[in-house]
């Protein structure tokens, strides 16, 4: 038998650090896994995320449910890692930026597109493709292309919905550097989707 | 070149409009210059098309994998469990 704990959430056997494993492990697991998209690293947030959890054992209430509080937690490691992230790319916005004015898909005057880099049908404009295991993977693929942060950007934006102005904050980037990332975005996620998939 | 001759071949701020629309709010004016890109520039309206179905699929399959099958080996359940049993005892 294990010894009764004197936190006071083991009064309940259903709930309590002794069990967390057992009933969260996997949802936490596959939470970080969605917004990291690196199965060590988010087998390390878990960890953390228990961990830190334990710390704070005696502030937990049980005003929101044991999964809520923890995957609060959790959601705060992953915007760390997405901040360290989005600082690294702010420290040089020479070259991002400077990048972003001379780019590749439109023309230099007068902004229409390249011709090489122009949008064509390629059917994905009326019809989902989801269930296409095939596509599927072409368009993780194209994400994983993307440079980290834009990643985060767009998997707080698509994944969690968070408006604008928080994805700002967390992330801290000016609201003009978030309208460049999610364009940026967009316009080689698309373009990749087109090359491969037609 | 005017005002409605750049509108009509600035791809580059039609693109990042209509990104824009997608997640946030643009102002009249933009609203009005969107518009009258979109109605002159066939390429840019299939852009328009496909980042819609971009989004729509990029949320769906986010989601899925939330709510998908994915589970952690048990070996690092076990270890994990053990640790966290060690703490409490501390």
């Amino acid at each position: 038998m294990q010894t009764q704990n004197s936190t006071n959430l083991n009064h309940d056997k259903s709930t309590g650090p002794r069990v967390w494993v057992a009933r969260h492990a996997d949802y936490l697991y596959s939470y970080a896994l969605a917004r990291v998209n690196d199965g060590e690293l988010a087998h390390d947030l878990v960890q953390e995320t228990f961990l830190a959890a334990l710390e704070r054992l005696k502030k937990f209430e049980g005003k929101s449910t044991e999964r809520t509080w923890l995957t609060a937690i959790l959601k705060n490691k992953i915007i760390d890692i997405y901040r360290k992230k989005a600082s690294a790319f702010v420290k040089k916005p020479a070259v991002t930026f400077a990048e972003y004015e001379t780019d590749d898909f439109f023309e230099p005057d007068a902004h229409n597109w390249k011709p090489d880099h122009r949008p064509a049908e390629f059917g994905i404009e009326q019809t989902d493709h989801l269930e296409s295991k095939e596509f599927e993977l072409i368009l993780q693929r194209c994400l994983k292309k993307m440079p980290s942060l834009w990643l985060s950007v767009f998997t707080m934006k698509h994944l969690d919905d968070e408006p604008a102005d928080t994805i700002c904050n967390h992330l801290r980037i000016s609201p003009s550097n978030f309208w460049v990332i999610i364009h940026r975005a967009k316009l080689s996620l698309r373009e990749c989707l087109q090359k491969n998939w037609i | 070149m005017d005002e409605l001759t750049k509108i009509a071949y600035n791809c580059k701020k039609a693109t990042y409009l209509i990104e824009k629309q997608h997640i946030g709010e643009i102002t009249l004016r933009e609203k009005l210059e969107l518009k009258i890109h979109l109605a002159g520039c066939r390429v840019c309206r299939i852009f328009q098309q496909q980042s819609t179905a971009i989004n729509r699929m990029i949320k769906n399959m986010f989601h899925q994998s939330v709510a998908g099958n994915i589970k952690l080996d048990d070996k690092f359940k076990d270890e994990l469990q053990h640790l966290i049993d060690k703490q409490l005892e501390k």
